[in-house]
């Protein structure tokens, strides 16, 4: 159960945790399964490249070892057989006494070598073992060769193919031998001697690389050609003898000195020597072993490159998902706030609403009893009354200020945004106040671009504020002054409107205050409220306000409106 | 004043209403009351009257309608329009549709005498 919901929360990303933990959580769930899913098959088929590789390696390296051990065992069996044959041949083909005669037996032995190459001597045997006929490089003619174990040997066999040895011709070379019958049933032997350093010149064609050794044994372990890394003909090899093979097998030794080695050998059926091809191990797998590195820098590499893009990718990720979440919850708790200020701004103006018909109520008793006082017979109280009615209307007046601004802060909530054409809804103003400019004698100069673009605003509130800027204006200016509207399309963002008077104008410090709220120069009657909630306005459509004024010399106010208002609230 | 000013006053607040035509009846004027647009309408038919102080929030025949009645059937009185309820919109409305003045409740009787007075002498130039 515990397991289930913990493999849930790894993919939910763990929606009851809260705060700046969850998207930690999150970032090392995510790694954490990226990572997986990524290492899980790259890691199984390293493993299994790695095997197929060494396998496919070792074949590689073995199989032209086997092909080279069968070729050259080929070659020297051939080589042996052929001089065999011909050997064989002669004494077929010629009779006993025609090889007895030294001049034939040299005629022969050079038509023997001019076919084929290694002979070195010939020499033909009588049945007593005496060599009755030689053609060689040495003395050996009639030498007694009855007592050596070779002799009995071909006698009993028919053919014979020594070792290699280097007896007193000093130089390594094998004796073959054929044996032949008289009509008379006597034996007779022809027996010749040849180089084996043809023998070593067929494991030198053999094509090994540098490290390469390849040599003849004798069953004894004893060389019969030089070897590279054990000394010259006649030596014994530091290692044991392998095991009876006629087939090229591969197996690995370790001579005395502790280097190990990679050995193909085969038996030669004839003559009786085992040929071996041996390398040393590290040589071998070098190529295996510069593989296996780069197999191995490969995914360490993309091991790195992987964790680097994982980790950089949910960093990414979890940081753009925190914003929108930081971004939505910032936009919930705005929407949240507008509605509470919404639905508190039309309580306010329930409110508002309906206390201000009893306020008319008490204002109209009130403002009766004071009418009707004076009608009264005079009484010790008469001056109380009137001093104590005149209060209830004065109080009915904060009364009335005071709901004015519960309607103001209302308004200022919602914004509803319609095509608005500024020319049209300044002239609409003016008749709100036109009447006022002509009892006061203002003097109002319109100066409305035509060509200013319809924008999208909210009619009621753009309404609100150029009624507050004229109010303030006229209340600024006293009989007999002038007021200029002007409108202008100013870029293709924004229009503005400038509203200027010829008033009695404002000091630096009232500037500065002049749109904090509560801040009023109209002692009595002003709210305070007028110029915070007409910046308030148009800072909420988006626009701005602007504020140019000269003691004695009148005021300017400039209000840029958006052609385009958005409906951020505050 | 040689001539009694006859207004008509129009508002559901009877309260209201009565205390302020009596106000108005000390200060010289001849009032007559109308508790909704029905009654402001049978009286126009067959009183006199020079000014109309009419509220705008009415239950029924709303302030505005009726200024549209009236102003229909070219019915010049001048309009001095109240409503308690200070929206600027209703307001630039009803002096679109020919209203002399707005004055938000709880009015002031020196600026609603003022504004008569204004209203008067523009109906006799």
């Amino acid at each position: 159960m515990n397991l289930i919901k913990k493999l849930k929360n790894l993919f939910t990303f763990n929606p009851d945790v809260e705060g700046e933990i969850r998207y930690k959580i999150l970032k090392r769930n995510l790694v954490a399964i990226m990572l997986t899913v990524t290492f899980t098959p790259l890691l199984i088929m390293a493993f299994i490249n790695y095997i197929e590789f060494k396998k496919t390696m070792f074949k590689e390296i073995i199989s032209p070892m086997h092909a080279i051990v069968a070729k050259a065992k080929h070659s020297m069996e051939l080589f042996l057989a052929e001089r065999l044959a011909i050997l064989n041949f002669v004494s077929k083909a010629y009779s006993y006494e025609e090889l007895s005669r030294p001049e034939k037996l040299i005629e022969v032995f050079s038509a023997m070598k001019s076919e084929l190459r290694g002979f070195v001597d010939i020499g033909v045997i009588d049945h007593h073992g005496i060599q009755i006929n030689y053609v060689g490089p040495y003395d050996l003619m009639r030498k007694d060769y009855s007592q050596q174990s070779w002799f009995q040997e071909v006698i009993i066999k028919g053919s014979y193919v020594s070792d290699v040895f280097m007896g007193y011709r000093k130089f390594p070379h094998m004796v073959i031998a054929v044996e032949n019958s008289l009509k008379s049933g006597t034996s007779w032997i022809l027996r010749a001697t040849i180089d084996t350093d043809l023998l070593n010149s067929i494991l030198q064609s053999m094509s090994l690389d540098q490290e390469g050794d390849a040599f003849l044994i004798n069953k004894d372990g004893v060389l019969q050609t030089p070897s590279k890394y054990y000394g010259s003909v006649l030596n014994k090899i530091p290692f044991k003898i392998p095991p009876i093979s006629y087939q090229p097998t591969v197996t690995e030794i370790e001579d005395n000195s502790g280097n190990v080695f990679f050995m193909t050998y085969v038996y030669l059926a004839h003559p009786n020597l085992i040929l071996i091809l041996s390398k040393p191990y590290h040589g071998v797998l070098r190529a295996w072993t510069a593989l296996k590195s780069e197999i191995l820098a490969l995914f360490i590499g993309g091991t790195f490159l992987i964790i680097f893009v994982v980790i950089k990718v949910t960093d990414i990720f979890v940081t753009k998902l925190k914003e929108s979440d930081e971004k939505r919850e910032a936009a919930f708790r705005e929407l949240q706030h507008h509605h509470k200020l919404s639905s508190l701004g039309r309580l306010a103006a329930g409110v508002a609403h309906e206390i201000n018909n009893p306020l008319a109520i008490i204002n109209e008793k009130a403002g009766l009893i004071l009418d009707l006082l004076p009608n009264l017979p005079k009484h010790q109280y008469n001056n109380k009354l009137e001093t104590l009615t005149k209060e209830i209307v004065k109080s009915v007046k904060r009364c009335k200020n005071i709901t004015h601004r519960l309607l103001g802060f209302a308004k200022r909530i919602d914004v509803q945004l319609e095509k608005i054409d500024i020319n049209d809804l300044i002239k609409e103003v003016l008749t709100f106040i036109e009447k006022e400019a002509l009892y006061k004698n203002i003097d109002l100069q319109l100066d409305l671009d035509e060509s200013v673009p319809t924008i999208i605003s909210d009619r009621g509130q753009l309404q609100q504020v150029f009624l507050n800027i004229l109010n303030n204006a006229f209340d600024a200016i006293s009989e007999g002054g002038i007021v200029e509207i002007k409108s202008e399309h100013k870029d293709h963002n924004f229009i503005a409107v400038s509203i200027k008077d010829n008033g009695h104008g404002m000091d630096e410090e009232t500037i500065k205050h002049i749109f904090e709220p509560f801040f009023t120069t109209k002692k009595i009657y002003g709210t305070g409220l007028g110029m915070p909630i007409t910046y308030g306005i148009i800072k909420k459509l988006g626009g701005d306000i602007q504020v140019k004024s000269e003691v004695g010399k009148g005021t300017i106010f400039t209000v840029y409106i958006p052609i385009k208002s958005s409906t951020i609230s505050q | 004043m040689n001539k009694k000013i006859r207004l008509l006053l129009v508002d559901d607040e009877e309260e209201f209403v009565k205390t302020l035509a009596e106000r108005l009846e000390l200060r010289g004027f001849k009032t007559l009351i109308a508790l909704n647009g029905g009654e402001a309408l049978e009286i126009l038919e067959t009183e006199e009257v020079d000014i109309i102080i009419l509220d705008l929030k009415m239950p029924g025949i709303s302030g505005l309608d009726l200024l549209r009645t009236i102003r229909h059937e070219k019915n010049n009185i001048p309009v001095i329009l109240l409503t308690g309820h200070g929206e600027t919109k209703d307001g630039i409305q009803g002096m679109k549709l020919g209203a002399f003045e707005y004055l938000m409740k709880p009015i002031e009787i020196d600026m609603l005498l003022q504004k008569i007075g204004e209203a008067y002498e523009e109906k006799h130039l």
